[in-house]
């Protein structure tokens, strides 16, 4: 069932590039009076333009490619994409391969233009095609004791040649809880500006779920298994203090060694101004009620 | 050839080294502005300053045991090395304040909260009084306190080598082998000066 969720942000939003080039412009001459630096106030995460496309493909955490925010973009294209398909099983009533075109197949694709909040206080604006993950869920039948859902990521160090590296224990995994997974906000994104999704942001197909700092957004997955345990995820093994499983966007609760109350839109050049952080990311009307009663401290 | 090196190395002016070690940043600048430095200059070029400030430190580490196992001699070099060192960092500190954080109640909640700022800050702060005595008048003025001083060196490369490995995320190399270039480094000068003399004849005498 598509367009259970409107987006706040819609096309109108997307800005034409010339627009993109005079406000750059517009800021190198600020930068030449150097007045720019040093703003006494900061503004919150409101102004939502869609990133620019080259942005977006050339600064990825990806690192089954590397650890540099470039090396996404320059190793990608070893990876092949076709076929692909999902592993769907654990609690689901039609465990299976299926193949990512039959997916497709019945899935209505969907434009939603999401605010990006990355845990290193970074942000974009990203315009996502895509379908809601509930759909594909629906598609395998999930069972009434399911409580979680882990997904991972393609192994293949061939391709991937940053999983050649112990930077973190291979393959990616992640997980939500039921009840965000079928949250109309979380979507399997197969796309962004229009064209295919670009390798470097997680091709074929990946998870979206805005309101959560961005690596809980796992890429070019290849199985979904249905749990009634709460799932391992890759960066609560490794710095198990720093990242937890629920990783939502909040600037109250600040990472150990960096503040979260504010984040610095990528894009914006040297004198880009920082912008403070929403709570949920922008969403706390859709998905505060996921919380309720929830030490969110606790539970970061 | 070495003779030849260590000639060339004495006539340098130490004005080309500055002239060099000031290019570097303002070439950053350049590629920043004309998107050489990628989508997120200010990242790489707080990075870029802090690694390349780590790397010229780790080199005046290298000119004592250098002149001590080659005979190469750098040593006319280092003041001037150490100089533009302490200019890196203190432009790498000065990006990450007003570029990257901006806000400065956050700069000063960093500063009091965050284990790998206030390590880089405390190596920064080491730094500063070096830098401020590096100069003929500091040397005849402080005479044998200028060398116990600028012994303080040791300890801001080492914190500067822990700062690095304290941002890093997940598990990288990288910062590993700069911390432990600084520790071998400086563990080079506790080796035995000369083989010790051999014993005097004691039945001789």
């Amino acid at each position: 069932m598509a367009h259970r969720w409107t987006n706040d942000l819609t096309l109108d939003d997307v800005t034409p590039k010339s627009a993109y080039l005079n406000r750059r412009q517009v800021m190198a001459g600020m930068a030449g009076l150097g007045l720019a630096a040093f703003a006494p106030k900061a503004h919150a995460a409101t102004d939502l333009t869609p990133t620019d496309f080259d942005v977006i493909t050339q600064y990825n955490n990806f690192y089954e490619f590397g650890t540099g925010k470039e090396d996404p973009a320059k190793h990608a294209h070893r990876l092949t994409t076709k076929p692909w398909s999902i592993k769907i099983d654990g609690l689901v009533d039609r465990p299976g391969d299926y193949a990512l075109e039959d997916i497709l197949s019945k899935m209505t694709i969907e434009e939603r233009i999401y605010r990006f909040r990355c845990v290193e206080a970074w942000s974009m604006v990203v315009p996502w095609n895509g379908f809601e993950l509930k759909d594909l869920l629906d598609l395998a039948g999930v069972k009434s004791s399911a409580k979680y859902v882990a997904f991972e990521t393609l192994y293949r160090p061939k391709e991937m040649i940053g999983q050649n590296s112990p930077f973190l224990d291979w393959p990616y995994v992640e997980g939500l809880r039921l009840d965000e997974a079928n949250h109309p906000l979380t979507l399997m994104a197969t796309g962004i500006y229009g064209k295919d999704m670009p390798k470097q942001n997680g091709a074929p197909i990946r998870l979206v779920v805005p309101w959560k700092y961005g690596f809980k957004s796992i890429k070019s997955i290849v199985r979904i298994t249905l749990t009634d345990k709460e799932p391992p995820t890759s960066w609560n093994k490794s710095i198990p203090g720093e990242y937890g499983f629920y990783s939502n966007v909040n600037p109250e609760v600040d990472h150990p060694r960096w503040s979260q109350a504010s984040e610095r839109p990528i894009g914006g050049g040297f004198f880009a101004k920082r912008i403070l952080t929403l709570m949920f990311n922008g969403y706390e009307k859709e998905v505060a009620s996921l919380y309720e009663g929830m030490d969110l401290r606790k539970n970061y | 050839m070495i003779d030849t090196i260590n000639t060339l190395v004495r006539k340098t002016p130490s004005w080309l080294l500055y002239l060099i070690g000031a290019a570097y940043p303002t070439w950053l600048l350049y590629a920043g502005f004309t998107g050489g430095l990628g989508v997120d200059p200010v990242k790489a070029m707080e990075h870029a300053l802090g690694k390349v400030g780590l790397q010229v430190l780790i080199a005046i580490l290298l000119v004592t045991p250098l002149r001590r196992f080659t005979k190469l001699n750098f040593l006319s070099w280092r003041r001037a090395l150490g100089v533009i060192a302490f200019f890196y960092i203190l432009l790498h500190f000065l990006v990450w304040m007003v570029l990257d954080v901006q806000i400065l109640s956050q700069v000063k909640a960093d500063l009091i909260k965050r284990p790998y700022i206030i390590v880089g800050m405390v190596s920064l702060l080491i730094l500063l009084p070096l830098a401020i005595t590096s100069n003929n008048l500091s040397i005849r003025k402080l005479g044998p306190r200028w060398r116990k001083l600028h012994k303080a060196t040791y300890l801001a490369v080492a914190l500067g080598g822990v700062h690095y490995i304290m941002q890093t995320k997940g598990f990288e190399y990288e910062p590993y082998i700069y911390l432990a270039l600084v520790i071998g480094l400086i563990a080079m000068r506790k080796l035995p000066k000369k083989r010790a003399a051999p014993p005097a004849n004691r039945q001789a005498a």
